[in-house]
């Protein structure tokens, strides 16, 4: 985790990276590199660009200035086309969970294998394990709207590893959580590093952050202002 | 494919309300187009025997020598339009009408004299039986001195071929009416279905599925709908004639006509258009909400 052009095989790299939203600048010359199976918090208070950084990256929009590489793809010069094959390499979480209603837990997950083109076996057994996985294995046939928040994000989290991606990508998954449940979801988010995955969460959870440990980014306005460990965020909050 | 297509049924079944009323206005329109169809069917049909059958009768006058008869048929036969000629006698010509006459047949038997004069009997080919190609044969006949008269009972079958192919051009532009009717009508029940999921499809897109997978279970929504609509348009025409054609059958123009249904390849083609109807709604929808 450094700032661009330090590190060697980086999975993810941001080279002086603006994004603009009409006058107000979201996002103002980021650099940055992170490895392979890091646990990478995107933190800053509201507005600092943490939802934007994220939004880049599975190119929910495209940078205004800038390069970024995502497993050596350049991700300016992938065509509209070739868009959901680089989002296959994420699991995204939303603090809204974005499970679709009138689907069951099941369906819901099965919906990215099946995107990916696997096959129907495949499909039920993958399903199947990540909700054991995830403890969710006796509420596949409930719909999302039954749920309680902490299971619906638990099935996000689910649905999120289910397609074997590279990278989490997780927006404030604990922001609308208990203390309880959000514990759950950061288990499961360290599960998947444990198991080589690398993850980036965006929060502004210092509690979250110091409970977890790894690697932090600190934005401010739009701008890199530090990386720091965790430990180093438990230091300054003394 | 079989998962699309299972998406796409359980789709239907959830928009049960829209879609039917979707099926209806397909129907409808096939229906009104259709039975366009059935009446251009009917009427080349009765029209067609007529048309194989159109002949002039051209009458001699009293007294004209064999051997001008026989160049006289001779010259007919190089006339314009002309298929085949035969020379009917008087004798023979009376023969005939007694024939016809059957029980009044004894009101001939008292004449002097036959009063029917000799006759060439002129059948027309096929490519020259419009209206103007009778009436020019016509005239060339009554320049000849040797002819009387003539007499061909057919000129309103020309009439009735102008009336049917403006009935014809009716029915094209009404089809084309109904074929964009129905369009439209498609792809606005797909752009409310659209409208209701489109979380759905954005959540679709943000776990990499690709535009063609979402769209496929669309697609085949629109080609069930207009395969439905358009069957159900046909069994109503189906309906309607069973019911018409006993009733019809009895003597149209005093003549006993067989009402035909729609030939296969045309019911075919039906299903075919009304299938592409659901398949262009649906594109023309999922096109404006894709942004491409």
């Amino acid at each position: 985790m450094n700032t661009a052009g330090t590190a060697k095989g980086a999975l993810i790299r941001l080279f002086h990276v603006h994004k603009r939203y009409g006058p107000k600048n979201a996002l103002v010359d980021l650099s940055l590199d992170i490895a392979k199976n890091e646990f990478v918090f995107i933190t800053g208070p509201s507005g600092a660009g943490k939802t934007t950084l994220l939004k880049l990256l599975y190119l929910g929009e495209p940078a205004s200035e800038g390069q970024i590489l995502v497993d050596g793809m350049n991700l300016a010069r992938i065509p509209a086309k070739r868009i959901p094959f680089l989002r296959r390499n994420f699991g995204i979480i939303f603090q809204d969970y974005k499970l679709i209603p009138t689907k069951t837990v099941f369906e819901n997950v099965a919906l990215v294998p099946e995107a990916a083109g696997a096959k129907f076996r495949i499909i039920q057994k993958k399903v199947r394990s990540v909700l054991r996985t995830v403890g969710m294995e006796d509420k596949a046939d409930a719909l999302p709207p039954s749920l309680s928040g902490g299971e619906q994000q638990r099935v996000a989290v689910a649905r999120a590893v289910a397609g074997d991606p590279k990278i989490i990508l997780a927006d404030e998954p604990t922001a609308s959580l208990d203390e309880d449940s959000a514990r759950i979801i950061v288990d499961l988010l360290k599960g998947f590093h444990v198991r080589g995955g690398t993850v980036l969460l965006a929060t502004h959870d210092r509690h979250l952050i110091l409970q977890t440990g790894g690697q932090v980014v600190h934005l401010r306005q739009g701008k890199l202002e530090r990386i720091t460990s965790a430990s180093a965020v438990r230091d300054r909050s003394c | 494919m079989l998962k699309f297509y299972r998406r796409a049924v359980k789709d239907l079944f959830e928009n049960r309300f829209v879609n039917t009323v979707t099926v209806i206005t397909i129907a409808l329109s096939v229906l009104i187009v259709s039975a366009f169809a059935l009446f251009f069917v009917n009427v080349e049909e009765l029209i067609n025997p007529w048309k194989q059958g159109v002949r002039m009768m051209a009458y001699l006058k009293d007294n004209v020598a064999e051997d001008r008869i026989v160049a006289l048929e001779r010259r007919i036969e190089g006339m314009y339009g002309v298929g085949q000629v035969t020379f009917v006698p008087r004798q023979e010509a009376l023969q005939k009408l007694k024939k016809t006459m059957k029980r009044q047949s004894s009101l001939l038997t008292n004449l002097n004299e036959n009063p029917l004069p000799d006759a060439f009997e002129i059948r027309m080919r096929t490519d020259a039986q419009s209206e103007d190609g009778m009436e020019v044969l016509a005239q060339g006949l009554t320049a000849l001195p040797e002819i009387e008269e003539v007499e061909y009972g057919q000129q309103w079958i020309g009439r009735i071929q102008s009336v049917v192919g403006l009935f014809r051009l009716a029915g094209y532009a009404l089809g084309a009416l109904f074929f964009m009717a129905s369009v439209f009508i498609v792809a606005n029940t797909i752009r409310l279905v659209l409208y209701a999921r489109r979380q759905e499809v954005e959540i679709m897109r943000l776990v990499g599925a690709t535009d063609g997978f979402i769209k496929a279970p669309f697609y085949i929504e629109g080609l069930i709908l207009g395969a439905v609509g358009g069957a159900l348009g046909i069994g109503a025409l189906l309906a309607m004639y069973l019911a018409a054609a006993a009733n019809v059958s009895q003597g149209l123009f005093g003549l006993i006509v067989d009402l035909r249904f729609l030939p296969t390849p045309a019911i075919m083609g039906i299903l075919i258009c009304s299938m592409l109807v659901g398949w262009l709604g649906c594109y023309i929808s999922l096109r404006q909400f894709f942004g491409q």
